[in-house]
């Protein structure tokens, strides 16, 4: 397996996940969505460590860092989902623009 | 009578036949998968029934009563005429539940302590596959069984199951905090997450009489990281004092409230299942594996497993149960703290 | 056809689909389950490519920690009349043409750059390795993930937590 497939198919899964961000209406959809970029990059790094430095792993380090800085986006972002369920019963992204003027 | 050459010589045996009927190499290796993870599920299913005997006795004793005495000798056979009831009991579907997620729950939670054997070495040489992150691998299966309490609790469809699962599900998560550090402690010690190589590290004794067993090193934080882990394991499998959750009289029966015939069994075998996992790698991690004089090692791995099984199944009889904040306030503000300042303690004494 | 290709081809197809059902239907929790589909397709990717350290570490925390707050979140705001609301909003066009256009880009970007390849034995050890590069070389964004993990914590405790405000006059009955 050469390095360009693994780099097509995070390619692909990083656009997926793009296309989910623009398009999905419910916020936690949203930060699934989120969550397959997150994945795609990492899967990325993994294959280009494997590939360019197989013996320095800084690759797979840098996806260790990417995947705790997700999870704590994710919990962050779970709780303003939660407060403004709280507040607006509802979590459509296209209907909670009262800040906009 | 080690069992390891015996299995050595069938897997010899079986891949040279497949290579002589010329299958490429990863098709060897699937066949051989396949027949070592048929080989772990009877094993599972065997030692599942044997269990739930083993606790109804145990329980029974203890309550002063005598437990199952009819079917087979002293009730051995009682529990393999209840699976027989089980599977032929009418399957039950709530017409409002979310089906597929429903169906996969029971499942999901087998696949996940299936797949759990995987890394566990009964004896010298006998594990399906030494993973050198065989503790990590462990852990993150059993992780992922917290998932299919979430899938019955919502598939059902019923307020009782979501908040069984939701409890379930903070219960596990939380438990699983003090666990990972009580068994880092260990493999500090042992420098290597490899199942095999925690259990080499404990062999032989200090002082010429005391087994140099993990629970004994370090004195007295190898005793504390080994408590730890067993009431971390204990809340881990849902098992009492810690299953409100799936009570009889708090919940119903928590997320499995819904679940008749099999899939009832099955969420059952993978507890009991997931009961002789946590025993395991208490065994691996804290008492020396399969290390033991004049009997194989095979042996003294099962005798020190069901030893911690029974105490498993001793603290269920003994203990009453707690509630629900009272185990996240155990976990979070007396476990947590307790399980660092012993992996400091164990660090610094390794060091110094 | 190695087991390798296999291998590859088959988490591919489980990948890729599952991430397409995971941003199309409608249920969130069927999409939260397909996210978990897709974290397991790329752990096992991760098994493929000598990383089997950071593939039990995405099992653990990815499905074990991040999917089980996706779902709390889904099951804790969800209604019912969700199962009738649209779940794409009206720029699906454009979103579609956006993401083909950055993979038409992206990809043409990558298969042109001569990546260097290099021949070299993976590392046998990948937890030491990564264990002895986050004490010596990485130990400042160490401590920074830390406390990141720490404020995170406790910033979505305080967003979370329910108002609890002046005591109510229960002790008048």
């Amino acid at each position: 397996m050469t390095l360009y497939q693994y780099l097509a198919l995070a390619t692909l899964v990083f656009c997926i996940g793009l296309f989910g961000v623009l398009t999905r209406r419910n916020a936690v959809a949203v930060l699934i969505a989120i969550e397959l970029m997150f994945n795609s990059v990492n899967l990325l790094l993994v294959a280009f460590t494997r590939y360019i430095s197989p013996d320095g792993l800084v690759g797979q380090l840098f996806a260790v860092f990417i995947i705790v800085i997700a999870a704590a986006e994710t919990t962050v972002g779970m709780a303003i989902v939660l407060l403004v369920y709280r507040g607006f019963r509802g979590i459509q992204v296209d209907r909670i623009g009262f800040l906009k003027w | 009578m080690e069992l390891a050459p015996v299995v050595d010589l069938v897997r010899d045996a079986v891949t040279g036949f497949l290579q002589s009927l010329g299958l490429p190499a990863f098709v060897i290796d699937m066949v051989l998968a396949l027949i070592s993870a048929s080989l772990i599920a009877g094993f599972m299913a065997v030692l599942a029934l044997a269990f739930v005997w083993v606790e109804r006795k145990v329980s029974a004793h203890i309550q002063n009563r005598l437990g199952p005495m009819r079917v087979g000798w002293h009730g051995v056979l009682q529990t393999l005429a209840d699976a027989l009831k089980l599977l032929q009991k009418e399957d039950i579907r709530p017409a409002a539940a979310d089906r597929w997620i429903w169906w996969w729950a029971p499942a999901v939670s087998f696949i996940a302590v299936f797949a759990a054997f995987i890394a566990v070495p009964f004896g010298e040489g006998l594990v399906v596959r030494d993973f050198n992150i065989g503790v990590i691998y462990i852990v993150a299966i059993t992780t992922f069984g917290v998932i299919s309490m979430l899938m019955a609790g919502w598939g059902s469809n019923n307020k009782y199951s979501l908040l069984g699962g939701f409890r379930s599900a903070a219960q596990v998560v939380s438990y699983e905090v003090p666990m990972i550090l009580a068994i880092l402690s260990v493999v500090m010690v042992a420098g290597s997450l490899s199942m095999m190589s925690i259990v080499q590290a404990q062999e032989g004794t200090m002082l010429g009489f005391i087994p140099n067993w993990f629970i004994f090193r370090h004195f007295p934080f190898g005793l504390i990281a080994f408590i730890v882990f067993m009431i971390a394991g204990t809340a881990e499998t849902n098992r009492t004092p810690f299953d409100l959750p799936e009570a009889e009289s708090e919940l119903v029966a928590g997320f499995a409230t819904e679940y008749s015939g099999m899939k009832y069994a099955m969420f059952y075998l993978a507890e009991y299942s997931a009961m002789y996992v946590m025993a395991a790698m208490g065994t691996v991690l804290f008492l020396g594996g399969w290390h033991g004089p004049f009997l194989p090692s095979w042996l003294w791995f099962a005798a020190k497993t069901v030893l911690l099984v029974c105490v498993l199944i001793w603290f269920r009889w003994t203990f009453p149960r707690l509630r629900v904040d009272q185990l996240m306030e155990l976990s979070w503000k007396f476990l947590i703290p307790v399980a660092f300042i012993n992996l400091l303690a164990v660090g610094l004494w390794s060091v110094l | 056809m190695t087991g390798e290709s296999l291998a590859f081809y088959g988490l591919a197809f489980m990948l890729v689909g599952a991430s397409i059902l995971a941003v199309s239907v409608r249920n969130v929790f069927h999409a939260a389950m397909y996210l978990i589909l897709a974290l397991f397709a790329v752990a096992g990717y991760f098994v493929l490519l000598n990383a089997e350290f950071l593939a039990a570490v995405q099992v653990l925390i990815y499905v074990g920690a991040v999917a089980v707050l996706v779902i709390f979140a889904v099951m804790l705001t969800t209604r019912l009349t969700d199962a009738r609301v649209r779940a794409h909003n009206e720029q699906v066009g454009a979103g579609l043409v956006v993401a083909v256009a950055m993979f038409l880009a992206i990809v043409m970007a990558m298969w042109s750059t001569s990546w260097p390849i290099s021949d070299a034995a993976p590392a046998v050890d990948n937890v030491r390795t990564l264990g002895r590069m986050l004490m010596t070389r990485f130990v400042l964004p160490f401590e920074i993930a830390s406390v990141l993990l720490l404020a995170a914590m406790i910033g979505a405790i305080v967003i979370a937590a329910k108002e609890t405000g002046p005591p109510q006059s229960e002790e008048s009955t």
